[in-house]
């Protein structure tokens, strides 16, 4: 069993258990700070996925999009926080 | 050898990610689900990057893995931080079998000290409604700077 086996026959069903596990919280959240929590970790798990697809590949260039996505989500997550402290102000 | 060392990385922080998609979906209050997305994921996610790392071991792809790793160990925290502080203020409930609520029962933290357009001058700390620390034995913390 090679190591591209190893990554997308166990590891990378696993990463999409945990997604599917994310997408559970993000439909049923009871309020938006938790979906926000399930978007934050969904971002995460797709830097992980995209940096063991490029194991499984063989090319680093899926590397690439994990550091957007980095450096993206942490906008992001800001962004929505900010806005949950604005909109708790006017109720 | 090395493989052997790679494989081990990837399924330690695929464990890892599991047990923050798990807690996410599991834990009964916000603040837990924080916690568990935050510190766990952030963990899973530096052992796959560095499986990475030693599997290519070229210096662009190790640059780039350092950068990702740095960048997430930086901002993961502040993160949390923000979105649980926004939470809070915003009223999210605590669960109802937790103890203690250091920041709603003492100290200076009074609701949007930021946002308040009028009565600036009303120091009325306003408690989430649904907040109560009324577990049993546990009296609410005193503020010192009072």
């Amino acid at each position: 069993m090679t190591l591209a086996d190893y990554v997308s026959r166990i590891i990378l069903p696993l990463l999409g258990v945990g997604l599917v596990l994310t997408l559970y919280r993000i439909l049923r959240g009871p309020s938006l700070p938790d979906r926000v929590v399930a978007l934050d970790l969904t971002a995460t798990f797709i830097i992980a996925i995209s940096a063991v697809y490029s194991i499984a590949s063989g090319q680093p260039s899926y590397l690439d999009a994990a550091v957007v996505l980095a450096l993206i989500t942490f906008l992001g997550t800001v962004a929505f926080a900010y806005y949950l402290h604005r909109r708790g102000g006017n109720e | 050898m090395n493989d052997t060392l790679i494989a081990i990385f990837i399924g330690t922080g695929t464990f890892f990610c599991l047990v923050a998609a798990i807690g996410v979906a599991r834990m009964p209050d916000i603040y837990m689900r924080l916690s568990a997305a935050s510190k766990a994921s952030t963990l899973g996610t530096g052992f796959i990057l560095l499986a990475v790392a030693l599997f290519f071991n070229s210096t662009a792809v190790t640059g780039k893995i350092v950068a990702i790793i740095a960048f997430t160990l930086l901002t993961a925290p502040v993160a949390a931080h923000m979105l649980g502080r926004a939470a809070y203020f915003s009223g999210e409930p605590l669960w109802k079998k937790s103890v203690r609520d250091e920041l709603g029962s003492g100290g200076e933290w009074f609701r949007h000290k930021d946002s308040t357009t009028e009565r600036p001058d009303d120091p009325q700390p306003t408690i989430p409604d649904t907040v109560s620390n009324e577990a049993p034995g546990n009296k609410p913390y005193e503020s010192k700077s009072k």
